[in-house]
């Protein structure tokens, strides 16, 4: 057995501790990020918390509630006529999308169906709001990924729905169009085919992004294989709209429901991906862009004759009863369970909106990426800050 | 052979004359791309007017964007290194000028004219990174510093490319100097066939294309754009910058991508050069005086195409993430320019 000397035990101890300095010195420490609330890859107040090592991030968790305005509540002291008005301000690029699933839900309630006319004319308004979002999101895709120009472009080519919106319902972003038993009113004269040359135009926008963005190299190497979502975790996090649709799940609930709505009537296709990384979102976005085109194409050619709006009481008193209704909205899916208790008002409102179970994926998805991916995958998943936070 | 070297001017009018036209010859092309690209092009690719209202078609909007930027408080983080955070945006701009010391205008027009001057003239363009980088530091946030280091990882990465192309520039014209090597352009002939001298564009092509994107990199412009990334980093190194310090280091940006384009043109496009055969010339001392003044217009011209596709490249493009950079940096920009070098000087012997 070895004896270590004195002096050699101290030479062993002292290269220790110089290793333990070492060690301390180099240990390098973490950085917290707040990207956010106010950033400008949030589209408004949303936080994100990153813990850093270099670029890269360890750890992260979104906060959101910034802006919180209580729908679910105000709703409460709101009559049922009353509440579109609060609710079109959910998601505010399509917000008569937002109007359609609680005036079917309150509809359901009280036993009544919109006219055929007013059915038709509800989906192409609502898809035509899809349009004016998912427009906006093809752009701002741009701008997230450095690309100035897209935007403008995007910007330009929506501002003819939202004329569109504007002639038929009087609001450019809150229509405030929807009514329980039909729709405020008819179309004006000449809108159908001003809707029909606004679809050229809009087809003739979604391959000039295609050409812009999707076909672009640097684009392709900054969305392909960021961001990936498998299957299963889409499923587990409850994903919808085209979030879910890149992970490959074909569903679609404008096709798999039966709502009184005139989806049925028209023919398109629900455009699937395998990939679930941030090119196909991206991807499935602009190809239900194309879809919506075709579907207000052909149910232009479809709007029955008939009354817009069905018999209903002056005051409208919804029955006793609880009724959930969930479309398929621009962002995902959204849905409205209503309880009524036989007032003027709903007795309690569950607002599902499609942005705060898409953000939920994100701790998930943002570990261990780089910080220019971080806002690549936000803006790929497309969340828009009403809907997220009500 | 030179008027201007006739007149027998005291040192110290020499030295304020070369100042004027100095920061002349950086503000002029800075405020001429900014309206031309930055406030027309740009609008006009992306469906808009622009400015309309200050002049006649918003000319004078650069002026009063200026006189807004100057009138704004001077704000600084409270926990900023108040020195280095001042001074950061002077050094970014010190490295344009001393930049645009080198390059020649004209048989005479120029404000020195130095014999290693393209050895010069990229040493000091590294000095802005210098800038950046204590910008990034001292700002005391963490955006500016994610940013500064971007900065100084991307800036030397592509110093190397840059440096690699105009070797082969250098090689060819067998002198570091501007002048020569703008005169060896123009004078120059192919395959003796001189009608239009020889810019080394022609022989240099590749060095050109990777010169171009070295210096779409150098000045941080949007497929590069990491270190500013508007969406990422709200604006990296600049972040914390207002007033004249961000008026600073908006010139600084704008006025090094014209100085950048003058050497370029220099380099690769002849220069302030027409070719001499026009005029029956053959070497320096035999150009006429008037080119002093047609000079710096032609390299004013051979600028503004040059900048002119700096900025349509960074009006179109989504820009790279930095790992991706610095992989087409080493991987594909440096290998390259270094087989552009031997090609060139295997073919400068062999010819």
């Amino acid at each position: 057995m070895t004896m270590l000397g004195d002096r050699q035990q101290l030479a062993y101890i002292a290269s220790q501790a110089a290793d333990a300095r070492v060690n301390v010195e180099l240990e390098t420490e973490g950085m917290t990020l707040n990207i956010g609330p106010q950033h400008p890859a949030t589209h408004g107040t949303l936080r994100i918390i990153c813990r850093l090592d270099g670029e890269q991030v360890v750890w992260a968790e979104p906060s959101c509630g910034y802006m919180h305005r209580g729908y679910e509540k105000l709703t409460e002291v709101r009559t049922f006529p009353q509440v579109t008005a609060l609710v079109n301000r959910i998601d505010w690029l399509g917000s008569f999308a937002n109007e359609v699933p609680f005036i079917l839900a309150a509809e359901k309630l009280m036993g009544i169906e919109a006219p055929p006319r007013a059915q038709v004319i509800r989906t192409i308004l609502f898809e035509l709001s899809r349009i004016a979002n998912v427009g906006l999101f093809l752009g701002d895709l741009g701008v997230q990924l450095g690309a100035v120009t897209p935007v403008f472009l995007a910007f330009r080519d929506r501002e003819y729905v939202l004329n569109l919106i504007e002639s038929a319902t009087g609001g450019r972003f809150h229509p405030n169009f929807d009514r329980i038993g039909g729709l405020k009113d008819d179309l004006p004269a000449g809108w159908i085919e001003e809707t029909r040359a606004v679809m050229k135009k809009l087809q003739g926008f979604c391959d000039q992004m295609e050409d812009l963005l999707f076909g672009n190299e640097i684009f392709l190497a900054r969305t392909k294989g960021i961001g990936i979502i498998p299957r299963d975790v889409a499923m587990q996090y409850g994903l919808s709209g085209a979030n879910l649709r890149a992970s490959g799940i074909d569903h679609d609930l404008r096709r798999d429901t039966s709502l009184p709505m005139a989806w049925n009537k028209a023919d398109w296709k629900v455009w699937t991906h395998t990939d679930g990384d941030a090119f196909a979102r991206c991807w499935v976005r602009l190809q239900e862009t194309r879809e919506s085109c075709k579907i207000v194409e052909q149910l232009l050619d479809v709007i029955p004759s008939g009354p817009i709006m069905t018999k209903v009481p002056k005051i409208i008193k919804v029955p006793e009863g609880e009724a959930w209704v969930a479309t398929e909205n621009p962002l995902g899916e959204m849905g409205y369970y209503v309880v009524s208790k036989g007032d003027l008002g709903p007795f309690r409102v569950k607002i599902r909106s499609a942005s705060f179970n898409n953000m939920s994926v994100t701790p998930w998805l943002l570990k261990g990426v780089y910080v220019p991916d971080v806002i690549t995958i936000l803006a790929s998943l497309y969340f828009i800050l009403g809907d997220l936070d009500r | 052979m030179s008027v201007l070297l006739a007149v027998d001017m005291p040192y110290w009018l020499q030295t304020i004359l070369r100042v004027l036209g100095g920061t002349v010859a950086v503000l002029l092309p800075a405020g001429t791309i900014v309206y031309v690209f930055l406030f027309k092009m740009m609008s006009f690719m992306q469906s808009r007017l622009g400015p309309m209202e200050a002049g006649p078609y918003g000319a004078f909007q650069l002026f009063a964007e200026v006189g807004k930027w100057l009138q704004k408080e001077d704000l600084y983080p409270d926990r900023a290194d108040k020195f280095i955070f001042k001074i950061a945006p002077i050094v970014v701009l010190t490295s344009t000028f001393l930049l645009v010391a080198v390059v020649p205008f004209g048989p005479d027009a120029w404000f020195t004219n130095f014999e290693a001057g393209v050895f010069y003239a990229l040493a000091v363009s590294s000095v802005s990174v210098l800038g950046i980088l204590i910008a990034g530091w001292a700002s005391a946030n963490k955006y500016s510093l994610l940013g500064g280091l971007r900065a100084a990882g991307q800036l030397i990465a592509y110093e190397l490319p840059m440096v690699l192309a105009v070797i082969g520039v250098v090689i060819q014209a067998g002198s570091m100097n501007f002048q020569e090597i703008v005169v060896a352009q123009n004078a120059g002939e192919i395959f003796g066939w001189n009608g239009i001298g020889n810019p080394y564009i022609l022989t240099q092509m590749v060095g050109f294309i990777i010169f171009m994107i070295a210096v779409q990199a150098e000045l941080t412009q949007t497929p590069f754009d990491m270190p500013i990334a508007e969406s990422e980093l709200v604006s990296g190194y600049m972040t914390e910058y207002s007033g004249f310090r961000f008026l600073m280091f908006f010139i600084g940006e704008f006025a090094t991508a014209g100085v950048f384009s003058l050497i370029a043109a220099a380099l690769f496009l002849g220069g302030w050069g027409i070719p001499f055969a026009w005029f029956g010339w053959d070497s320096m001392d035999s150009v006429d005086n008037w080119m002093n003044i047609v000079g710096p217009l032609i390299m004013f011209t051979k600028m503004m195409v040059l900048s002119g596709i700096i900025m349509w490249v960074r009006f179109s493009y989504p820009r790279f993430r930095e790992d991706q950079l610095q992989k087409f940096a080493w991987k594909v920009l440096i290998p390259v320019s270094l087989l552009n070098i031997m090609a060139t000087a295997i073919l400068k012997v062999a010819f």
